[in-house]
């Protein structure tokens, strides 16, 4: 423990407030988390976790606080400059490029985030294919996104975040919908990932993947923490159950 | 290897349709042909270059004609001013365009939708009035442009503005073509599908729609810079007509924006229509047709003439197999 909270953190979350209108989403929320943590996001809903993610991802611009990336503010920095960074993320509702292939999604995130630019054309279906084959996706890498199944797509979000060779993956609400072993696989996918020296914040409702997969635990409720530490922790604690076991 | 021979057999029907064009200038007396021609080739410029932010990126552009205006009267003021030759109004409107466009892009491309396209008009009427208002290049009332001596081997000048025009054609394609096949084209789409997600994935969406809004603005105003010698007349209200909007529009859209060809495909269509239409009928019912034509692509034919041939294509190899 000791050991885990001298190393720098990877990302630096400081006393982040996001308000739409008077409505404070999230409120003076303040984490780090390490390089190659494992960490759980949960909360009941509207508690305030897709808009910290849109905070950290750059969707939204931050009211108050500071993200720190690897020891730089990035708090200003547009999206793109976060993914380039190595901020990746998929989205609660799939948010496929809908006019393309799965291919060309991943194309999309080669094209304009990675060293790959100057690729050939080959050496780039190279590097697709093996994100694709990574996440279960190869046979569909020339099918519209539009013919997905439900599962499919939450892994061509996966896939594409990975396209853009993250450091930080962000996933939310991937297994949202989805039935039993197709929850199975997501969450193995993530749990090869993180294997692969990448950080991963996952938001999950599903607590069993969220006790799985986590090495450390926060809930948020009303925009604010209210708890954070182990998975035991975290689910033990009496606000916790209050707030999100008990609805 | 495949992309590698399809830009060859592009460039030669490039050179082939320009080497048509010349001939067709050498050997035809009759200057009507070239009259009509000339508009068809211009709104083939003008659709190209709408698609490339109006189709590729989606932000629907209505201020075609404030564009073409200005290209318009660019070339006046250069001629009242310093009798620049033709070569060199058709380059600065393209450098005014391309200013235009960023600033236009700069003030309007936060916005999303319609009001996106909102802006684009109201950016229309506040440069008409401007212009209106400029003394210099004859105010409303207009200025009459008289025409320098026409340069060999054309024998008069309206066949040499055809040619011209044929230039800027493939100039046009040629650029629309590049973005379309490149990681700008890529791009695009992505932020036509999904601005949000085009963000997170790494595209930087404004940068990549003010350089759509440049390069699309500079190629309308270059469209429109031959139009003082072709008319030997400007006035305002015709240069700034919103009909260019309109049509660059619906070409496009008609023509379908998923490929290069679809903008010119259209403009040829309904350019050809038009001056049928406006010889034997009038111009209102012009519009009208174009209007009732959009109507029935929107519905029937969302991804227009390109994505019916595509369709077509599809079936007849389903068919085969
Ligand atoms: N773009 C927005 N505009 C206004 N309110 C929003 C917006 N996004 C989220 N909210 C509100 O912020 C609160 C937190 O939402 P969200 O972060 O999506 O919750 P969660 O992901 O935990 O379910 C909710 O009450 C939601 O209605
Ligand atoms: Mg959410």
């Amino acid at each position: 423990m000791a050991v885990a909270e001298s190393a720098s953190p990877l990302l630096r979350i400081n006393a982040v407030t996001k308000r739409f209108g008077g409505f404070v989403a999230v409120n003076n929320v303040s984490v780090d988390i390490r390089p190659g943590e494992r960490f759980g996001l949960i909360g009941p809903n509207g508690s305030g976790k897709t808009t910290l993610i849109n905070c950290i991802s750059g969707a939204f611009r931050t009211e108050a606080g500071t993200v720190m990336f690897r020891g730089d503010d990035i708090s200003r920095l547009p999206a793109h400059m976060r993914t380039r960074r190595g901020i990746a993320r998929s989205f609660q509702i799939p948010r496929p490029f809908r006019s393309m292939t799965v291919a060309e999604n991943l194309l999309v995130a080669l094209d304009f985030t990675s060293l790959h630019g100057f690729a050939s054309a080959v050496q780039r279906r190279d590097i697709v294919m093996s994100i694709l084959m990574r996440t279960g996706l190869a046979l569909k890498a020339d099918v519209p996104t539009g013919n997905l199944s439900q599962v499919e797509l939450r892994k061509m979000e996966l896939a594409r975040a990975m396209a853009t060779h993250p450091k930080l993956l962000i996933s939310d609400e991937a297994m949202a919908g989805l039935a039993g072993s197709e929850v199975d696989e997501v969450l193995d996918l993530l749990m090869k990932l993180a294997s692969e020296d990448i950080t991963i914040i996952m938001i999950e409702h599903i607590m069993q993947a969220v006790m799985r997969f986590s090495e450390r635990v926060m809930c948020l409720d009303a925009g604010k923490i209210i708890a954070i530490g182990t998975p035991a922790e975290v689910m033990a604690n009496k606000r916790v159950q209050e707030a999100y076991l008990g609805t | 290897m495949k992309s590698k021979s399809t830009g060859v057999r592009f460039w030669i029907g490039a050179i082939l349709f320009l080497a048509a064009m010349l001939a067709a200038t050498q050997v035809i007396r009759n200057e009507y042909p070239f009259f009509a021609g000339y508009i068809i080739l211009q709104f083939v410029v003008l659709a190209v270059a709408w698609s490339i932010l109006g189709g590729y990126a989606g932000y629907v552009n209505f201020g075609t004609s404030a564009f073409f205006g200005m290209g318009v009267y660019t070339a006046v003021f250069l001629v009242k001013a310093t009798g620049a030759p033709l070569a060199v109004q058709i380059a600065a409107a393209a450098g005014v365009g391309a200013l235009l466009g960023f600033a236009v892009g700069l003030l309007t491309l936060r916005m999303q939708g319609i009001f996106f396209s909102i802006a684009t008009i109201a950016l229309t009427i506040i440069i008409e009035t401007t212009v209106t208002n400029w003394r210099f290049v004859g105010g409303a009332a207009g200025i009459q442009i008289q025409r320098p001596p026409v340069t060999p081997p054309f024998d008069t000048y309206v066949q040499m503005l055809f040619f011209v025009q044929a230039l800027l054609v493939v100039l046009a394609v040629a650029i629309a073509r590049y973005i379309q096949r490149s990681w700008i084209g890529r791009g695009l789409q992505a932020i036509k599908d999904d601005e949000l997600a085009a963000e997170c994935t790494g595209v930087p969406t404004l940068r990549l729609k003010l350089l759509a809004c440049v390069i699309s603005g500079a190629l309308m105003c270059a469209a429109g810079a031959p139009a003082a010698m072709y008319f030997q007349y400007a006035d305002p209200s015709s240069a700034f007509n919103l009909n260019y909007s309109v049509s660059a529009l619906a070409m496009s859209l008609i023509g379908g924006t998923a490929h290069w060809a679809g903008p010119v495909l259209g403009a040829i269509l309904l350019g050809v229509t038009q001056q049928f239409l406006a010889v034997t009928i009038s111009s209102e019912v012009n519009v009208l047709i174009l209007g009732i034509m959009l109507v029935l692509f929107v519905v029937a034919a969302p991804e227009g003439l390109i994505g019916l041939i595509r369709k077509i294509g599809n079936w007849r190899a389903g068919r085969a197999t």
